[in-house]
């Protein structure tokens, strides 16, 4: 399965991605940086194509704790 | 945005910019409310530990979304990777702080005497723009009305430039290293620091 994955040291929480995400499964975290949520996750990339500073990468995850 | 998703009021505020820009061309005085979008952010910030104007209020960041997203004024390709980096990111944020400290100078300036109002609007700390007719004296000291000239222009070349890197990158490039994000950012991370130690 495809999911988000944040690159917390580069994310500069704008909260673009939160704002894209279809399934209300990103937040930001203290306004620190993103933090997605594997479980509301369907990894349909639209966060990944709003990032403007290319913190966040979808891709193929094995073995997702439901 | 999303299909499924209520709009709110302050979905809206992109137009807060452009109405902040038109007001400012004919009366400068109109330049002293854009200090709501440098106080907003940090009140949000200090008080609150989050980033919630970036997240849901910047006008700014929302104009670029409307412009490049809705109305395809971007290319979207990925920006440099150095335009997001922390160097770059205090770097510009230092840049702009000295900018904007020399702009209090100079209205300190015409406070007290010692140089005159220029009603002018410089664009990108260099280019002097005449903008006479916005502004033929009113019952205020002139030193407001110079720092009115003195934010616009600091208002209008930061989109300016946020308006090029919205064309070139991603919709949204300048929030990587506009400095009120940086700023807020790094008071959020230590109070994020200070709650948890």
């Amino acid at each position: 399965m495809r999911k988000a994955a944040v690159d917390t040291n580069r994310c500069v929480a704008c909260g673009v991605c939160a704002l894209q995400c279809p399934k209300e499964a990103i937040g930001i975290y203290k306004g620190s940086y993103a933090v997605v949520d594997v479980a509301k996750c369907v990894g349909c990339g639209m966060c990944e194509k709003a990032c403007p500073s290319g913190s966040i990468n979808v891709a193929e995850v094995q073995d997702v704790i439901k | 945005m999303s299909l499924n998703k209520k709009k709110h009021w302050y979905d809206y505020l992109w137009i807060w910019t452009i109405v902040y820009f038109a007001l400012g061309f004919f009366n400068i005085l109109f330049a002293w409310l854009g200090m709501i979008d440098f106080i907003l952010p940090l009140i949000f910030a200090a008080v609150g530990g989050n980033k919630w104007f970036c997240n849901h209020m910047c006008g700014r960041g929302q104009l670029f979304w409307v412009l490049g997203r809705n109305l395809k004024c971007s290319r979207r390709k990925p920006a440099p990777k150095w335009i997001s980096s922390k160097w770059f990111r205090y770097g510009f944020l230092t840049f702009f702080m000295t900018m904007f400290g020399s702009m209090i100078f100079q209205t300190y300036l015409v406070f007290s005497g010692a140089s005159t109002l220029k009603k002018v609007v410089k664009l990108f700390w260099t280019f002097k723009v005449p903008w006479k007719w916005a502004y033929n004296g009113s019952v205020l000291p002139d030193w407001v009305a110079q720092f009115g000239f003195g934010f616009y222009s600091l208002m209008l070349t930061s989109t300016l430039i946020g308006l090029i890197v919205m064309a070139m990158y991603k919709e949204r490039t300048w929030c990587t290293f506009c400095p009120m994000g940086t700023m807020t950012q790094g008071i959020c991370k230590i109070k994020a620091k200070k709650g948890s130690g």
